[in-house]
C-alpha cells in the first residue's frame, strides 16, 4: 500500500508559523524562472537546479546539503521516492505533514469532496463525518488549474459529493474549463439526482466524458434503504438515475457484493435489464473490508466462492442487455472462468496487493488481485492457477 | 453496533398492507400459474400463491412478496418509484408506435418464372402481361415520396414481387429515388430485395453492393423439398437460389444475405432436414414459418391441407433440435422464438409486424402495389387477388398521405382489434408477448377481432408461450440458451 500522507517531517529553511500550500513538482533543472518559482523540484541526483520554491529529497546528507544553500527543503522518507515530476502535494510547515494529492503516473486519481453523507452505508469505506468541508473543496479548486491536460482520468468521492450543490457543480464546470480532455468519474448515491434542478444544472456543464457511478444494491427498495440505512433512499436513487439519462448524462451502476446483496443478485440483474437497460455500465464489486465493514464483518462478510454461481448468472444477465459489464475487486481463482472476461483490474494502484501463495500464479498478471484490507480475510478457496 | 438498523427495521415501514398492480394471470398445464404485468414481466406461481396475492395476505418477509415487488406486480409504502418504472417500461413497449411507419414494400413486378403452389399473388412470366404487371415510373415515384412522408427515423425500402429482378430497372429508379430525397431527409434508410435468386446477376449484384441493398430469399429446405415447393421451368430451383446465396455473399458478404422459408404439408415431417440445409449453407438462423392463409394459398388448398397442431408439432420437433444444437456449442436461431422471446424476458419492443398491438397494418409496414394500390400489409393485398379490397387504404396516383393513412380501411382495423381491449385478449396473461392480427382474422373469420376460442392464431401463438415458459421453468441450460436470443 502506497502511503499518501506524512507527518512529523524534517523541514528546513521555512518560516514561522508559514501557512500551508499547494505545489506541483518537477525534475526538469531547466524550466522557466517564473514556474520553478511556484513549484517543487524532486531532488534525487547530485546537481541542484536554482530557482525552485521547494525542493524533496529523500537521502539525509543530500537534505542537509541543500538546505545549507538556504533552500526551503522537505526530507522524505524512501517510501516516498514514487514522487515523480507532475505530482502535486499540499505541506503544512506549521503541523509538518504532506498529503499527495495527484500522482500524474497513476490512472486512480480520486477527490474526496466532502465527508458528509446522506446515506449510511452498512459496508462504507470512507464512513461519514458530519464535519465542514469549505477547506477541501478551496483544496480542489486550488489543484486543479496544477493538474497536467495530458491526464487520462480523475475521479470525486466522498462522502457524497452532490451534498455541496451548485459548488460541487463548480467544480465540474472547472474540470471542464482547465482539463477539457480528461474523463471524470464521480461517486455518488444519485438521491441528489432525484432533484431534476439540480440535474439540469449537471447536465448544462456539457463535459464531454463524466460518468456518475451510482449504487443499486437490491432489486427490492426497503432492502437498499436497509443495506444504506436510510428510508426512500432507493426512491431517490432510482428517480436520480432515469433524471440522469432523461437529460442523456452516463450513469454507471456499481453494485457491492456481499452477504446481504448475493442471494437475490441475479433478480437484481434482471431488474436492470428491464428497468435501467440504458445504463452505461454495470460492476459487480467485492467488498472492500474497511470502515464501517469492519463493524459489519458478521452481517455483510461472505467468502466469494459461496456466492460464485449467483455472480455468473448476474453477469451472463447483464451481457444480455447490452450494455457493458465488469466484475471488479474479484480475484480470478474465485470466480467462475466463463465470467474472467469481465473481470477488470480495478483496485486503485496504492491500495492493491497479492497474497504471497499468488506468486505462483500464472494468471497474476490479468488477475487483479486485492484491497490491502481484504488481506486481512480472503476467500478461503485462492490458490494459484 | 446499535448504530446501524436491522433488516426489520425497514421491514416495519411496510405498514398498511400492499396495493396490486394491473396483472394477469393463467393456468399453465402442471397446475401452477403464469403471472405477467403491464409490460410482461413474469412470475410462476402456485395456486396458493396466487390466492394469497389477490386475497392481500402475502407474508411481506417472504422472497415471493419481495419477487413480486421488484418486478411490479405489487407496491407498498416503502416505495413508489415503480409507477414512474412502469411508465417507462410501458412508453419504451410502445416506442416504435410515435415512430410510425418504417416498411415500405414496393411490389416492383408481379410476374414470376416460378409457379410455387402456395403463391399467393404471382402472374406467368411472358411480354403480355409486363406492360400489366410492372410497377411504373409514375407509381414508383409517388410511393416514394409517400415513404418519406412518414416521420419514421427508418425508413426500409422491400422490394417483392412476385420476382423483383424482371423488373430491376424499376428497382435501380426507386433506390436512386429514394436516395435522392435522403440527401435532405437524412433518414436511417435500408433497401432489400425479396428475391428467389433465380435471375440474380454480377450486374445486379454490383448495384447491390454500390447502394447497400440487402438480399432475402426463399429457401423450403434440401433439394428435393426446395423443388417441389418451388417449381420452376427446368425444375432447378434449388441450384439457382444456391448458387445465388454464394454469389451474393461474395459481393455483399455473408450477413447481407438472408434467407425465409414456408412451411407446406410436405414439409412437416422434415424440420431437422430443413434446418440442416440452412446450418449447411451457412445461415446462423432460421424462420419457421406457417403458410398463410390468403390467397392461392387458401384457393388450392395449401393452407387447409394441415391444421395448426400439424404445424406446431413440426415447430416444436424444430425448435427442440435447434435448442439442442445450441447446448452443443453453435450458435443458431429461431427467429419467431427469438422475437417472443425479446418480448418476454426484455424491455425492447419488437418490430415483427404479426405480433404488434396496436396491429403492425399501416402503421408498422404498407404495401404499394405494382399497380398503385395501397395496402396495409402484404397479406392485405393477397386477400385483394382474391377480390377482398378490405385492407386497401388507397392509390399513390390519386389519394394524399393523409388520405391513406387516415383511412377508415386503417383505422378500423387498428382500433378494433387493439389486444388490450378485445375480448379474452384484455384478460390474457400472455398479451404482452402477442399481437393483434385483423388481417388473419378477417381472413378466417370475416371479423377483424374474431373469437379467440376459434382462431388458429391465438391457439398457435398461445401453446408457444405456454411452451417457451414451461421449457424454460424446466430447464435451466435451456433458458440460458434461449435467454441469449434476445434482440436490442
Amino acid at each position: 500500500m502506497l502511503s499518501l500522507s506524512a507527518h512529523n517531517l524534517d523541514l528546513y529553511n521555512f518560516k514561522v508559523n508559514e501557512d500551508p500550500f499547494i505545489i506541483k513538482l518537477y525534475e526538469d533543472k531547466r524550466l522557466p524562472l517564473p514556474i520553478k518559482k511556484k513549484s517543487g523540484y524532486i531532488a534525487n541526483s547530485d546537481e541542484i537546479p536554482e530557482g525552485y520554491s521547494l525542493y524533496c529529497a529523500f537521502d539525509k546528507r543530500h537534505s542537509l546539503e541543500i538546505a545549507r544553500r538556504t533552500k526551503r527543503v522537505v526530507h522524505l522518507d524512501r517510501e516516498y521516492e514514487y514522487l515523480s515530476a507532475g505530482d502535486i502535494i499540499r505541506l503544512d510547515p506549521t503541523k509538518k505533514t504532506l498529503r499527495v494529492l495527484f500522482r500524474a503516473s497513476s490512472l486512480s486519481n480520486s477527490f474526496l469532496v466532502t465527508e458528509r453523507c446522506d446515506n449510511f452505508c452498512l459496508m462504507c469505506s470512507q464512513p461519514p463525518r458530519d464535519i465542514s468541508d469549505d477547506w477541501i473543496v478551496e483544496e480542489i479548486t486550488n489543484t486543479i488549474p496544477l493538474i497536467d491536460k495530458s491526464t487520462r482520468a480523475i475521479g470525486f468521492t466522498g462522502g457524497e459529493p452532490t451534498l455541496l450543490g451548485d459548488r460541487f457543480l463548480r467544480i465540474l464546470e472547472m474540470c471542464k474549463q482547465y482539463l477539457p480532455d480528461t474523463a471524470v468519474h464521480i461517486l455518488s448515491n444519485g438521491r441528489r439526482f432525484a432533484d431534476s434542478n439540480f440535474t439540469r444544472a449537471y447536465a448544462a456543464i456539457n463535459h464531454p466524458d463524466m460518468i456518475v457511478g451510482i449504487p443499486v444494491y437490491s432489486d427490492v427498495a426497503h432492502i437498499h434503504d436497509y443495506i444504506v440505512q436510510a428510508n426512500n433512499a432507493f426512491d431517490e436513487t432510482i428517480r436520480g438515475i432515469l433524471n440522469l439519462k432523461k437529460y442523456r448524462q452516463p450513469v454507471e451502476i456499481r453494485v457491492v457484493v456481499h452477504r446481504q446483496t448475493y442471494a437475490r443478485l441475479p433478480r437484481l440483474a434482471e431488474f436492470i435489464l428491464r428497468n435501467l437497460a440504458f445504463v452505461d455500465h454495470v460492476a459487480l464489486m467485492g467488498l472492500e473490508l474497511t470502515g464501517f465493514t469492519k463493524a459489519n464483518m458478521d452481517t455483510l462478510w461472505i467468502d466469494p466462492m459461496t456466492y460464485r454461481e449467483e455472480l455468473t448468472e448476474a453477469t451472463k444477465y447483464l451481457d444480455r442487455a447490452g450494455g457493458p459489464v465488469s466484475i471488479y475487486n474479484h480475484q480470478l481463482c474465485v470466480i467462475d472462468k466463463v465470467v474472467w472476461p469481465y473481470a477488470r483490474k480495478s483496485i486503485s494502484d496504492w491500495k492493491n496487493e497479492y497474497l504471497p501463495v499468488c506468486s505462483k500464479c500464472t494468471k497474476i498478471e490479468e488477475c487483479g488481485g486485492f484491497f490491502s484490507s481484504q488481506l486481512a480475510k480472503p476467500s478461503n478457496y485462492i490458490s494459484p492457477l | 453496533m446499535t448504530k446501524f438498523k436491522d433488516l426489520a427495521y425497514y421491514t416495519s415501514f411496510l405498514i398498511g398492507g400492499y396495493k396490486l398492480f394491473p396483472f394477469n394471470f393463467l393456468p399453465l398445464d402442471n397446475g401452477q400459474y403464469i403471472a405477467t404485468n403491464l409490460v410482461g414481466e413474469h412470475l410462476i406461481l402456485q395456486r396458493d400463491q396466487l390466492d394469497a396475492l389477490v386475497k392481500h395476505k402475502l407474508d411481506s418477509t417472504s422472497t415471493l412478496y419481495n419477487d413480486l415487488k421488484a418486478k411490479h406486480f405489487l407496491y407498498d409504502s416503502a416505495s413508489t418509484v415503480a409507477v414512474d418504472l412502469l411508465t417507462l417500461k410501458q412508453r419504451t413497449k410502445l416506442s416504435s408506435l410515435s415512430d410510425f411507419t418504417g416498411l415500405h414494400m414496393f411490389v416492383v413486378s408481379l410476374r414470376c418464372e416460378h409457379s410455387c403452389s402456395y403463391c399467393q399473388v404471382s402472374r406467368a412470366n411472358d411480354d403480355a402481361s409486363r406492360s400489366e404487371y410492372d410497377m411504373s415510373q409514375a407509381v414508383a415515384e409517388k410511393a416514394c415520396k409517400l415513404a418519406f412522408r412518414s416521420p419514421s427515423p427508418h425508413i426500409k425500402i422491400e422490394f417483392q414481387g412476385g420476382e423483383p429482378l424482371l423488373n430491376f430497372e424499376r428497382i435501380v429508379h426507386v433506390v436512386e429515388e429514394a436516395e435522392r430525397l435522403n440527401v435532405t431527409e437524412h433518414r436511417n434508410l435500408q433497401f432489400v430485395i425479396a428475391t428467389n435468386l433465380a435471375l440474380i446477376t454480377k450486374q445486379h449484384l454490383e448495384f447491390c453492393k454500390a447502394h447497400d441493398v440487402l438480399i432475402s430469399t426463399s429457401l423450403d429446405g434440401p433439394e428435393w423439398l426446395h423443388n417441389q415447393n418451388r417449381p420452376r421451368p427446368g425444375g432447378n430451383s434449388y441450384q439457382k437460389t444456391i448458387e445465388g446465396i454464394q454469389l451474393s455473399r461474395t459481393f455483399l458478404g455473408p450477413d447481407r444475405v438472408g434467407a425465409l422459408m414456408t412451411t407446406t404439408q410436405a414439409c412437416l415431417n422434415y424440420p431437422v432436414q430443413i434446418i440442416d440445409e440452412y446450418i449447411a449453407q451457412g445461415f446462423r438462423e432460421i424462420f419457421l414459418r406457417p403458410i398463410s392463409p390468403y390467397g392461392f394459398a387458401l384457393k388450392t388448398k395449401s393452407f387447409k391441407s394441415y391444421g395448426h397442431q400439424e404445424w406446431l408439432q413440426f415447430y416444436f420437433k424444430g425448435l427442440e433440435y435447434i435448442v439442442q444444437i445450441n447446448l452443443d456449442g453453435y450458435r443458431f436461431v429461431e427467429q419467431y422464438a427469438a422475437t417472443i422471446l425479446t418480448k418476454m424476458l426484455s424491455p425492447y419492443a419488437t418490430s415483427y409486424i404479426d405480433l404488434m398491438s396496436p396491429a403492425g397494418i399501416g402503421i408498422g409496414g404498407v404495401l404499394y402495389n405494382y399497380d398503385g394500390k395501397v395496402y396495409a400489409s402484404d397479406e392485405g393485398r393477397m386477400l385483394a387477388e382474391m377480390n377482398d379490397d378490405t385492407f386497401l387504404l388507397g392509390n399513390v396516383l390519386t389519394d394524399s398521405y393523409e388520405e391513406i393513412f387516415t383511412s377508415e380501411a386503417l383505422l378500423e382495423p387498428l382500433k378494433a382489434s387493439y389486444t388490450k381491449s378485445v375480448p379474452m385478449c384484455a384478460d390474457c396473461a400472455f398479451e404482452p408477448y402477442c399481437g393483434a392480427d385483423p388481417v388473419y382474422h378477417h381472413a378466417t373469420q370475416g371479423d377483424y377481432v374474431g373469437n379467440k376460442s376459434s382462431s388458429g392464431f391465438c391457439q398457435r401463438n398461445m401453446s408457444i408461450f405456454k411452451h417457451l415458459v414451461q421449457w424454460m421453468e424446466s430447464d435451466s441450460k435451456v433458458k440460458e440458451v434461449l435467454s441469449s436470443w434476445i434482440r436490442h
